[in-house]
């Protein structure tokens, strides 16, 4: 009989990759199939309705084989698929590399499950869009280049699909280019996305520097040994990274574009401006644990950054009038909550955190594009012009949308942290290492957030729901229920919702059985980053900073989520808002979070308007002046000297003759002097 | 300097061409420039000859040469100064200055 390790050494080998390039390949036909389709065939519904979602869910097939082919080998090292060199030149060599490893595999199901849930709810939410094609090639790109960053095996790789993700999130949010609102929405968020790449790129640059590879296995095996722990070097590296994924994951100071992304159409937020794209930093930070291990100055900057994220955008969320602006805003505030559990060392609760936020955050946006399509007929109906998103436009909605209304209350008791949803467990976890790793005044605002959180989504849940209808008596009659392609990815989400959270268990919580699958699937991968923590005497304490285990915690935190919910419905259930025509804008504290702290205006005053008066000035001085001026200069002085050549072009013989004999004169009295 | 016949006949060339130079160079009728410029030529004929007399036939052959040039020289040249005349009215070269920027 085989020993259990020689079996594990068999199995260790077994794992070999299922149709790998296929994984990539099968999204990006879809998005030339359907980009084809947007020129030649705009009228034809039928093919993208089949290529796109089919495209996304054969993709989802193949991920979910390969899950299985993993599990069953549990391979310690990655696995390393190379397909081509992409460029050599010196000491480089970039390959196009794609990892399967536990974390690649977690974000590809992730990726791809949502994706196709969300590309179906498509199919029925943008059926009457004249761009329809159009959409599922620019999302199916997406999808391509979300599983090239994922899938990356070095820093260039990775850098291609951050790219290109940014690309499409930049296409999607200026999607009705026509508005001109909207496509600035989009530029807003490429040239924000811009600051915060170039980090990546620094960063990139001084890894190649310093190791001499991009590659993520040989850069993190050395790190260790090459780089001094907590120097200077690596604590620029990880900043630098850092700054890339407060760009892409939208923190502080970056994070202003997410809310305007909301420009999209819904099912685009959903997909990219929650569940996936905007975890790519989370997903960074979780690849590159092993240097942020060595960097505890880094760590802390992430942390305080993400709580710091976390609680403004709370805040921000809980004033907010447009449904798709508090989803927004709650998305910067739950992304916030996976960087503190990234930059305390908690990876494997930030990353179970993004999965299940992935699940109710998805949820949550495409019940409200269901709100918003159903608001949207009913005006369209009665040619009204009033804005289908605004809450306050809004009310009532559970009598017309039952099944929106069970499926987003689900999500919404999920990210508030309500025993047994699936935020209940990744939340607590996160709120809980922060205390232990002995961070406490990260912890009090993690705590603090999180009732902001069951607060401002009561209020979105009331103000879309319950009370009375404002929608207006005449477009009252046209509200109804989805159809079904778009309500079953609704139930499908919130059954994930409820069980998401199951995989992974505490040992502490009486009662209940522990599960360890997700820590335990992620181990191997951030096995090196931990152990690097641990030898350098970061442990996780048994108690919170002011007392008590993880059960006594996790019973307050979801005691008090319940209670803030119960109160703010009380609260606001029977309060009667005007509709948005007639409501006047709010003053004071109210105000000031109405209109998001005044950071936008905050960076177009220090940042937006001086750089534009210093190009404004360079373009007078160096353009129009110095470039201008020389190159108009030339030209005069060309001018002048063709004038005063053409002075000796007489056009008479007799002087052309002299000029010759005083040449020949001239040339003889040199030979004969 | 002993003024033996190479001498006086080199002196007598340089002396033709200079007189063509300056005939070419002050006059303003086309035909009297252009029969300068003939003088000129031959005033070069007879120095190559000269010289044949001490390097060899070959300045000759190429006195034939300048000849033949010359000849057609002056069927292009008469042809031009024809159509300038009927254009002109005149062959004054001073109000032939058309041909310039």
């Amino acid at each position: 009989m085989l020993s259990l390790p020689s079996i594990l050494q068999e199995a260790h080998a077994a794992y070999e990759p299922i149709l790998p390039a296929w994984i990539l390949l099968l999204p990006l036909i879809g998005a030339a199939v359907n980009g084809i389709g947007a020129f030649n065939w705009r009228a034809n519904k039928a093919i993208p309705s089949v290529v796109g979602p089919a495209a996304v869910i054969g993709a989802f097939a193949i991920v979910v084989a390969n899950f299985f082919a993993m599990s069953a080998a549990a391979p310690h090292d990655p696995t390393i698929v190379s397909l081509w060199t992409w460029m050599a030149a010196g000491d480089l060599r970039v390959g196009v590399d794609l990892q399967f490893d536990q974390l690649s595999m977690l974000m590809m199901l992730v990726v791809t499950g949502v994706s196709s849930v969300i590309h179906v709810y498509s199919v029925g939410y943008m059926r009457e869009d004249p761009g329809y094609s159009r959409y599922f090639a620019y999302l199916n790109l997406f999808v391509f280049f979300m599983l090239v960053l994922v899938l990356g095996a070095n820093f260039a790789i990775t850098f291609v699909g951050w790219e290109g993700v940014g690309l499409c999130s930049y296409l999607l949010i200026g999607f009705w280019y026509e508005n001109e609102d909207f496509a600035s929405a989009g530029k807003k968020a490429f040239i924000v996305n811009r600051i915060g790449d170039f980090g990546f790129l620094v960063a990139m640059f001084l890894v190649f520097v310093h190791f001499g590879t991009l590659s993520f296995e040989s850069v993190f095996a050395a790190a260790p040994t090459t780089l001094a722990y907590g120097g200077a070097v690596i604590t620029a590296i990880t900043l630098f990274l850092f700054l890339g994924c407060t760009g892409k994951s939208a923190q502080i100071p970056l994070y202003v574009w997410l809310p305007d992304a909301m420009a999209g159409p819904t099912p685009v937020s959903a997909l990219i401006h929650a569940a996936t794209m905007v975890t790519a930093g989370v997903y960074l930070v979780a690849r590159s644990s092993v240097l942020f291990a060595m960097a505890p100055v880094s760590q802390a900057v992430v942390a305080a950054v993400g709580a710091g994220t976390a609680l403004l955008a709370a805040t921000i969320a809980t004033q907010q009038y447009d449904i798709k602006k508090v989803l927004a805003y709650s998305t910067v505030s739950q992304l916030g909550y996976m960087f503190v559990a990234v930059g305390i060392g908690a990876y494997t609760a930030g990353i179970f955190h993004l999965m299940t936020h992935a699940f109710f955050k998805a949820l949550l946006f495409l019940g409200s594009g269901a709100v918003i399509h159903a608001m949207h007929h009913a005006y369209h109906a009665v040619h009204s012009h009033e804005d289908p998103n605004d809450m306050r436009n809004q009310g009532g909605l559970k009598r017309f949308m039952p099944i929106t209304f069970v499926t987003m209350w689900i999500g919404t008791l999920a990210i508030s942290g309500i025993f047994p949803l699936a935020g209940f467990f990744s939340k607590d976890e996160i709120i809980w290492y922060t205390g232990a790793y002995g961070y406490g005044i990260l912890w009090g605002i993690a705590l603090l957030a999180a009732l902001l959180t069951a607060g401002y989504m009561t209020r979105l849940m009331v103000m879309t729901f319950h009370g009375e209808n404002r929608t207006g008596q005449e477009a009252q009659s046209h509200l109804h229920e989805v159809p079904a392609v778009m309500w079953i990815p609704l139930a499908i989400l919130a059954v994930l919702s409820i069980v998401g959270g199951w995989v992974n268990i505490p040992d502490a919580l009486p009662g209940l059985p522990a599960v360890h699958a997700l820590h335990d699937w992620l181990h191997p991968v951030f096995e090196p980053a931990r152990s690097i923590l641990e030898g350098h005497g970061v442990h996780a304490a048994h108690t919170s900073p002011i007392g008590g285990g993880e059960a006594m915690w996790a019973g307050i935190s979801t005691v008090a989520a319940a209670v803030v919910v119960l109160l703010t419905f009380r609260a606001l259930v029977r309060r009667s808002w005007k509709p948005a025509a007639e409501s006047v804008e709010p003053t004071g504290l109210a105000g000031v979070l109405y209109n998001k702290w005044y950071v936008d205006e905050l960076y177009d005053r220090t940042i937006v308007l001086p750089l534009l008066a210093l190009w404004r000035g360079c373009w007078r001085l160096v353009d129009a002046g110095l470039i201008d001026g020389s190159i108009n200069g030339l030209a005069a002085g060309t001018r002048a000297v063709g004038w005063i050549g053409s002075l000796f072009q007489t056009g008479r013989v007799a002087t052309y003759m002299f000029y010759f004999v005083t040449g020949v004169l001239v040339i003889l009295a040199t030979f004969l002097l | 300097m002993n003024l033996d016949i190479e001498n006086a006949s080199l002196i007598l060339s340089a002396f033709l061409f200079a007189v063509g130079t300056a005939g070419v160079l002050v006059r303003r009728n086309a035909i009297i420039v252009f029969m300068c410029v003939e003088l000129m030529l031959n005033a070069v004929n007879l120095s190559l000859i000269v010289f044949s007399r001490s390097l060899g036939l070959e300045a000759q052959v190429l006195v034939f040469f300048v000849m033949a040039v010359a000849a057609a020289e002056a069927a292009v040249g008469l042809a031009i100064i024809i159509a300038i005349f009927r254009h002109f009215e005149g062959v004054n070269v001073d109000r032939f200055n058309i041909l310039r920027w």
